[in-house]
Parts: C-alpha cells; structure tokens; sequence
C-alpha cells in the first residue's frame, strides 16, 4: 500500500480525515499514485493534475522523504520508502496568507 | 406557499438563506464546502430540490457539485470540460494570439424543462451542456467556432461567459454574453450563432461599434416578453425590443450607468433594477452610499432605493451574478455584496433588510420561492 497525504480541501472533497492508502505494487511514479487516487476517489479526478495538460496543477507540490519531487516528472520513481509504504508521498498546497 | 431558498455562493463555501413566505427571519445555513468558491448555484425550475454547483479553486481547479435533496446533501458530479476539437487560439490582453484554456464555469442555466439538462458558461469562454445530470459536459462548439471567435479577448476577469438565457416561447433560442466579447443568440439550440451587438457603443474599442469586442456585463430577460432583454454594459444601461437585432440606450437619469448586474421585476416587465457603481477604476458605489436604481419604465427614468442600505462609508461592489428576485405575491429583490452582506426587499425594492451581513465576498444569489 502507498500511502498519500491529501490537502485539507482534497480530504474534504473525498470525505476522509488522514492518510489514504492506494493499493500499488512495483514501480511506483506519480502517475501511478493519482491514477490509483482517482480510482479509489472519482470526485478526485481532475483536482490533482488537470485533465487538458495531464499535468501537476501549479499551486500543487509532491513531497517525499524531506524531498521535493515534483519537478522529477510524473513517471520518475518515487523514493523506495514511499513504495514500502514507510512514508507518505505528501500532496502540497502552495501556502496563502494575507 | 411554504418558503424561499437563496443559494449564496462566494469567494470561501456555498451558504443556504432560509426563510417563510413572510421573508423577516433568516435562517443562514453552515458554510457548503468551506474555502472554495462558488461561482454560482442553480436550481433545476422543474425539480427545485435538484440544484447545481460550481465550485472551484486556484489550487485544484473546477469540480461540481449536484444536489437532489434542497442543499442538505452534495454529490461531485463530472467535472471535465473539454474543448470541442482543437481549441485554437484567441486574442490576448496583449492582443497576441493565446491557446483557449477552461480555468472555471461562471454560470449554469439549468433546462425548463428537464432536471438532468443543464449549460454552463465558462472561462475561457464557451458553451457546455449536459444531458446526463451533469456527469459529463459537451461543448456547444458552433459558439466558439463562430468566425469571430478568434477576435475575442478577455476583460480583466478573464473570458468568461457568464450569462446564458433561454427563451421561455422557445427553447430552441439562446442568448449568451461574453466579457469582453459581446452578446450573442442562436435560434437552432446552439447549432449556429449571430452577435447582436447593433446599438452597442464601447468607447474603448478601436471601432466602438464593432460587431464584437464589447463588454457586456448581464443580461436580464422577462419571461413573459423573452424578446425584450435589459443588458448592464461595462458603462451603459441598454434594452432591445427584437431579441436583440437592435439596443438602444436606456441610461436616462442614471447618476452613473457603470455596473454589474441588472434584473426585471417578477410581475412587472417592465420594472427593472440595477446597482450603479461609480466607475470602472473604483468598483464601489458613488459617495459611500449604497443605492439600488429602479426603473417603473423599462429604462430611461430612474429612481434610487435607499431605504435600509447603507447611506454613508459603504464601497462594496455587487457582482454581475449577485442579484435575483422572488416571484411571490410582492416580489422580493436581493443581492450581495463583495462585503459579504446579502439585501432582500420584500416589496419591489421600497425598502431593504439585511439577511445577514458577515458572510466572505458574495459572488452569485439565486432565490427559490416554494
């Protein structure tokens, strides 16, 4: 099992408080990860990356293991400690204050 | 006659106002989906308790929402909207050329007669329909394949198209407005489409006349005299008489004819209400004072409503989709504001009360009377 960390809006939208686990197995890429989210999570789909580019919305970020990952590529594997499920890969919402 | 329903959306949740015929208390419901927006909420006028939702985010884009229950309940319904093809280009604020992108739906008009059929106005401007109860929208591609379509640019809140009217004598006819392209109507369901723009005048444009370009704010339609359309224009308060073949000015006695929105009273069609702002540059009202206009005839005479709005350091705004009104016996008018304050009169706009006052930046109000 991969586990995600959600945004607060995301969670909300999907109706869960805390980590979701998707069941994934081998190589794990981003685009493995938001396709298992979006199966498991419909009102999900299209939050994550946008449909028209398939792309990282630009307020989001990918984090794992104390490291940035978001600019390695939807298909770029993400650290083993993720795919063991050890830790979380965290989807980041860019900060707003005011 | 039960009670009435305004569906609130703004900048942070959805809020539902509650309250009997008698329109005095208010119920104001916690917020829907707090911290998203909501550009509009509208019920189905064939199932009220069918309503719809566009919520969105800058961080995770469109999603929406359909509720079958009167608003106690929410499901996320189909949130993909896809350009019909290859999308092509349109101009720029720089005047370049720029790939049509989606980035949210401003409007939804739900059909007259079936409570799974809805469009949506969105940004970048097009047209969108379900048939399905919004599980998945399809572009109605003729409007932004018009040969104009090209020449179209954005105001400074992006293309959007943000007000679409159907013809209650014949559903087939659609009207739709575009910043800051203009307005246009198709007489075929949205297979073919025509500008109608004659009669506008925008100062701004290099050729005020142009056939597109103008920014058109909201249009308001009676249904009893769906040929007579009232449109806030970025600056001017115009009317048509023949579905638009031809506007006239209607501004009259107006201190300011800058605005947003514009609404016809339930029973009189030719009654017909604006909020004037001061101008384009200072979207408040003029002198701190909050003042309603009124027009008993369909334009040019215009009387202010100040009655129980503020009268001194007021500088909010009314947003384009932030008025509706009731059809009950004495027609109810209401609208919010950037200030979070929603207004409702009881009695054709004579005099106002707040229904609540606090609330984030009002973006859309519509109203259900049951």
């Amino acid at each position: 099992m991969v586990r995600v960390e959600l945004p607060y809006h995301l969670r909300q939208l999907a109706h869960v408080d805390g980590e979701v686990a998707v069941p994934l197995d081998g190589v794990i890429t981003p685009r493995r990860v938001i396709d298992a989210i979006e199966r498991q999570f419909p009102m999900l789909r299209g939050t994550i990356r946008d449909y028209a580019t398939d792309q990282r919305r630009p307020f989001l970020r990918f984090f794992a293991c104390q490291e940035d990952v978001s600019f390695a590529g939807m298909d770029a594997p993400l650290p083993p400690a993720v795919a063991s499920g050890d830790e979380p890969l965290m989807i980041v919402g860019a900060l707003a204050g005011g | 006659m039960n009670g009435v329903r305004v569906l609130v959306g703004t900048r942070k949740g959805a809020f539902i106002l509650t309250s009997d015929g008698k329109r005095e208390k208010w119920d104001v419901s916690e917020p829907q989906f707090g911290g998203w927006q909501f550009y509009h909420l509208k019920a189905s006028p064939v199932d009220p308790n069918r309503i719809y939702a566009s919520q969105s985010s800058d961080w995770f884009g469109q999603t929406m929402q359909r509720s079958s229950d009167g608003g106690k309940t929410w499901e996320t319904v189909g949130n993909k909207f896809a350009y019909d093809g290859i999308p092509g280009t349109h101009q720029w604020y720089d005047g370049t050329a720029h790939p049509w992108e989606f980035k949210r739906v401003w409007h939804l008009e739900p059909s007259l007669t079936d409570p799974d059929t809805v469009y949506a106005g969105v940004e970048d401007a097009a047209l969108f329909k379900t048939t399905d109860g919004g599980q998945n929208w399809t572009e109605l591609s003729h409007l932004r394949g018009h040969s104009t379509g090209s020449q179209w640019a954005p105001g400074a809140g992006g293309m959007c198209l943000h007000t679409i009217l159907i013809d209650p004598s014949n559903h087939d006819r659609l009207y739709v407005a575009i910043s800051a392209a203009g307005a246009f109507r198709s007489d075929n369901g949205g297979e073919t489409w025509k500008p109608i723009t004659k009669g506008l005048f925008s100062k701004m444009l290099p050729d005020p006349t142009a056939e597109v370009g103008h920014c058109v704010h909201r249009i308001a339609m009676h249904p009893s005299r769906p040929k007579t359309l009232f449109m806030q224009k970025h600056w001017d308060v115009m009317r048509t008489d023949d579905s638009g073949e031809s506007w006239r000015k209607v501004s009259g006695n107006l201190p300011t004819d800058f605005g947003f929105v514009i609404d016809v009273h339930a029973h009189d069609p030719e009654t017909i209400f604006i909020v004037p702002i001061k101008s384009d540059s200072e979207h408040y009202p003029l002198e701190g004072k909050l003042q309603v206009f009124r027009s008993k005839t369909g334009g040019h005479e215009w009387e202010p409503l100040t009655k129980g709005l503020p009268q001194k350091d007021c500088y909010v705004n009314v947003l384009r989709e932030a008025m509706d009104v009731d059809n009950l016996d004495s027609c109810g008018v209401y609208f919010g504001t950037t200030g979070g304050q929603v207004y409702a009169s009881t009695n054709g706009g004579d005099a106002w009360n707040t229904i609540v006052r606090d609330l984030p930046p009002v973006v859309s109000v519509e109203v259900q009377a049951f």
